[in-house]
């Protein structure tokens, strides 16, 4: 048992825990899922600091048979990819369990032992290396989020419950077909050896086959991530959501997709990927400007970030199917960076909603009278969101744009729109919520923060500073993967222009 | 066929699961006449006892395989296997009564010896090797559970669906007959490997018209039993009206059985015409799988809702069969033992919440089951997320086993479409999660009473089945894989 089974493992353990202790004791209850999130979040920094930079391959790995036949392994490994996302996950989970402290009063048993079954879910899906697996997990991680939402959600929680778990159900059990398919053509479910087989023509697909088991696989994450026009179940899962259920959804959940599509879909696929790529870049930036657009007219503020999410999310997209270094690394990097600023988001949201009973953007403002570090925590991050330099979200965008530049010019014009747009919506919610009069309800309400809410914030705060500073604590590892995945597609390697004049050092070193 | 007159001691072993079952059977029935009111409670024990009994015969039988009595039967790792499975379902069954009977004051030796009779039939057919016995057992399962199905005898839905699967059942019997006598007709024998030796004679090889006929009609007869659409029109009535246990134990065992002669005739008598009737499953399965889950989508009683689930799990187990192969057949067989986990479970925990009467019948009912007895609504979460198909439960790996198996064979488009069903599948067993953990207490919570000791045990054993299945499902899988390769 390495670090990474450890990782996987805590979660588990709380999970069974939390549903042993009496019901009675709400707060022994919240005691303990902080104390075994905290551990797995230690213990995955024990994975960024025992990961080798400087060597693409899988690290951690653990790979015994679960089943011997078919031939399915427990087999989990980490690498530049998956390792960050992972982190990703533990780190905000103990954020969401103190999120939670006092917004959760009913069935708090229950509401923890989900969060943790949902953090072991997430974590499962990026540390898995074999595809039978990584269908478990996919799905495990399914169920506690649909609990979350369905029982402490707003009032519409049922219908949106419902709706995101069958939206997910339909697309993934394509994705199943798929999967037992390239079983029965490749024999193994094991990804590095699927690949091993693909690079060596041990195993090749025909053009049509390729085809459909790409779209396969695409859809089911399509729907994750979400592409437009595929993502309706989100806004409806966002804002019927608790505020941890949409923590965990946006920062974590979403990612899933965007991480699928660069772990399998391209390099399984690369042809099909190829002739798609076109068209899923339309889409990205039509999710791009439209997602945007959308979340300008929201009255609602939960329903306004997450369409700022589908936005966001057009750039991870447009960056994987670039097919460049660039688009590829700063859509990974975005994915992080949409982790901790929307993140961020939603928590400060549910901060307000915790003051004030309400996400309706009318039924504030002048807040930043009442609570000015709430007011200046929620500008940082709000500027973060837009992609403010030297705050996360603008490195990702950044490399998403010039790697598209590098493929087609034309994308980098037309996704340039969505940052414009995000300091249109994300400035006039601020000025509506945080300035002016503040109202009867406001100024009796809204207080400012409180220890244990700091406590949440401020790690996530860091993050943004950090990663918008010195992206170069992350990106090595992950463009060691990103550059084989580039390898594995195959394509697009004319592209890779060597250095740039001008380009900034971060940049390059990223290569 | 050599006849053999004097059977040997080792063919009594090999019958001895029967021998035990109907022995106890009949002394429950004297026991009737003789015992007083009080003491019926016993008859329960009694039948657990005889189960029990007849499943470590059935261990103790497969330890010495082979053929008994002139080759009608034979004791091979499939029989075996689906001996388990149908004692194992009759174990539950009555675990699952005791409260049932107790609750509707119907207490007899009939009941349970009309169980144990039901139950000796499907050993009887699993373990035979010959059309004939394969027929008797069918019937002595059948007709006893007609008889179960009204057993209830004031209850109106109770008679209505005893009085629907009688007379449809002997239709459908009436169909597997004729197509016995055509095969035997044809062919000038009812023991399935002659059977499958004179289809097999290229020269004298009968006409491929008759035999498709005879083939044919046993799918008729066999369709019926195991509730496959286009001849599924009797299940939801028979399941909604048949008391709760009864409706537990018919969706379960004679399917298996049914299930498992199914398996024997097809891919042993009738191999050698596979090309002719895999289409006519691949259609039936697509059916079923179709019919049963719209049709459950807008149901409001749970019975029901589950009688049109059974239909819909039965066309899975179809998707197996048209398969036609042997990691099919075990894919079919694991399938079987985990739906009858799963199904059990959830209609044990419907006749814990139905109350006396059974009054709480609607999905509506459940609301609030989470608030007041959270452990029975972790059960009953399990297992419907088994039945959706949620990854780590056996519902899950036998889906998966089974579409792998259809993929083997070629068969994308209804691995596609049977997928995508059951997507459309999870969202009437998502109502009822949902109404049981969002939604707030109903009428039917107020005078719930706590779990009884046999219900505990009847919910216990499925949902840990379901989760071993599901986890560790090698250990059963290689069992299944293993007599898969017998049955030809």
């Amino acid at each position: 048992m390495n670090l990474l089974d450890f990782v996987l493992a805590v979660p588990l353990a709380g999970f069974i825990v939390l549903l042993l202790l009496p019901r009675q004791a709400p707060q022994a209850i919240r005691t303990t899922a902080l104390v075994f999130s905290l551990v797995a979040f230690a213990a995955s920094l024990g994975l960024a600091f025992g990961y080798h930079t400087d060597n693409a391959a899988q690290q951690f790995v653990t790979d015994v048979t679960w089943i011997a036949s078919p031939n399915i392994h427990y087999h989990v490994a980490m690498d530049g990819l998956s390792l960050w996302l992972t982190i990703l996950a533990t780190f905000l989970t103990p954020i969401c369990v103190l999120l939670s402290w006092n917004s959760i009063q009913v069935r708090v048993k229950e509401y923890y032992a989900f969060l943790l079954a949902l953090e072991f879910g997430l974590t499962g899906v990026f540390a898995a290396q074999d595809l039978f697996l990584f269908y478990v997990f996919w799905e495990v991680s399914l169920v506690p989020m649909y609990f979350l939402i369905g029982i402490w959600g707003h009032e519409r929680r049922i219908y949106a419950a419902v709706k995101f778990f069958l939206y997910t159900m339909v697309a993934s059990a394509l994705m199943l077909t798929a999967i037992i398919y390239v079983y029965n053509r490749a024999g193994t479910f094991n990804y590095s050896d699927v690949m091993e087989m693909l690079s060596n023509g041990k195993l090749a697909f025909t053009g049509g086959e390729q085809m459909a088991l790409f779209l396969a696989f695409f859809v089911a994450f399509a729907v994750k991530v979400p592409i437009f026009p595929l993502h309706t179940w989100l806004p409806d899962a966002h804002v019927e959501a608790p505020s941890a259920g949409s923590v965990m959804l946006a920062s974590v959940m979403l990612k899933m997709g965007a991480y699928g599509l660069a772990r399998f879909c391209l390099p399984m696929f690369p042809g099909a990927a190829r002739i798609c790529a076109p068209w899923i870049v339309v889409l990205a930036i039509i999710g791009i400007v439209y997602g945007a657009l959308v979340a300008m007219v929201q009255p609602n503020m939960k329903k306004l970030v997450a369409y700022s999410s589908v936005s966001h999310l057009g750039f991870v997209v447009l960056g994987i199917f670039s097919f460049t270094q660039l688009g590829l690394d700063g859509a990974v990097y975005q994915m992080l960076a949409h982790g901790v600023s929307t993140g961020a988001l939603f928590l400060l949201v549910g901060y307000l909603y915790d003051r004030r009973h309400s996400l309706i953007i009318a039924d504030y403002g002048g807040v930043a009278s009442t609570a000015p570090w709430l007011s200046t925590v929620f500008m940082i991050t709000m500027l973060a969101s837009i992609g403010l330099p030297t705050l996360c979200n603008f490195v990702g965008e950044f490399l998403v744009l010039q790697g598209s530049a590098l493929a087609n010019f034309r994308w980098t014009v037309f996704a340039a729109i969505g940052p414009i747009l995000s300091a249109c919506y994300m400035l006039w919610l601020y000025q509506r919520v945080f300035f002016g009069e503040a109202s009867e309800e406001v100024r009796h309400h809204v207080f400012d923060l409180k220890p244990r809410e700091w406590a949440a914030v401020v790690p996530l705060i860091a993050m943004m500073l950090w990663m918008g500073m010195y992206s170069q604590s992350f990106l090595p590892a992950v463009s060691k993967t990103t550059a084989r995945i580039l390898d594995q597609t195959q394509v697009n390697v004319q592209f890779r222009v060597k250095a740039p004049p001008g380009m900034p050092t971060e940049v390059a070193h990223a290569r | 066929m050599p006849v053999n007159p004097a059977p040997g001691g080792v063919e009594y072993i090999r019958f001895l699961p029967e021998i035990i079952l109907i022995a106890t059977g009949t002394l429950l029935m004297l026991l009737d006449a003789i015992l007083r009111e009080r003491s019926r409670d016993a008859y329960g024990s009694i039948s657990i006892v005889a189960l029990v009994a007849a499943m470590a015969a059935s261990v103790l039988a497969y330890q010495s395989p082979g053929p008994a009595f002139s080759d009608m039967l034979i004791v091979d790792g499939f029989a075996t296997f689906f001996r388990v499975l149908v004692i194992g379902v009759g174990i539950l069954t009555v675990l699952l009564s005791f409260r049932f009977l107790h609750r509707e004051g119907a207490e007899t030796g009939e009941y349970h010896a009309l169980l144990l009779f039901s139950v000796a039939g499907q050993c009887v057919m699993v373990s035979a090797n010959e059309l004939i016995l394969i027929f008797i057992g069918l019937e002595i399962s059948s007709i006893s559970s007609y008889v179960l199905a009204g057993y209830l005898r004031d209850d109106k839905r109770a008679n209505e669906s005893a009085l629907k699967y009688f007379l449809l059942g002997s239709f459908a019997t009436a169909f597997f007959l004729y197509g016995v006598a055509l095969a035997y007709g044809m062919t000038g024998s009812t023991w399935l490997t002659a059977i499958r030796a004179a289809l097999g004679g290229e020269p004298a090889a009968p006409a491929p018209l008759f035999i498709g006929v005879a083939a044919a009609m046993m799918f008729v007869g066999l369709g019926f039993k195991v509730s496959a659409a286009p001849f599924q029109i009797w299940a939801p009535d028979v399941y909604q009206g048949a008391p709760t246990p009864v409706s537990a134990f018919l969706t379960t065992g004679p399917k298996a059985a049914a299930f498992a002669i199914f398996l024997r005739i097809f891919s042993t008598a009738f191999e050698p015409i596979g090309g002719g009737w895999q289409p006519l499953v691949w259609c039936s399965a697509l059916l079923s799988m179709t019919i049963g889950n719209f049709a459950a989508l807008t149901q409001s009683n749970i019975k029901r809702l589950l009688g049109y689930s059974a239909i819909a799990q039965a066309g899975y187990v179809l998707v197996a069969l048209a398969a036609h192969s042997q990691v099919g057949t075990a894919a079919a067989m694991f399938y079987l033992a985990a739906y009858a986990f799963m199904n059990i479970g959830a209609f044990a925990v419907v006749s814990h919440l139905s109350g006396k009467g059974e009054r709480f019948l609607k999905v509506d009912d459940f609301a609030g089951l989470a608030t007041r007895q959270p452990g029975t609504a972790a059960l009953l979460a399990i297992f419907l997320l088994s039945l959706i198909g949620v990854p780590l439960t056996g519902g899950f790996f036998g889906k998966f086993y089974i579409f792998k198996a259809a993929l083997d064979s070629h068969l994308v488009w209804l691995t596609v479409l049977g997928l995508l069903n059951s997507a459309v599948a999870a969202y009437y067993y998502l109502r009822i999660l949902v109404v049981m953990y969002m939604r707030e207490p109903s009428e039917a919570m107020a005078d719930l009473e706590p779990l009884s000791p046999g219900l505990r045990v009847a919910l216990a054993i499925p949902a840990l089945g379901t989760l071993f299945l599901g986890i560790f499902p090698t250990w059963v899988l290689s069992f299944a894989g293993k007599s898969a390769t017998l049955v030809r």
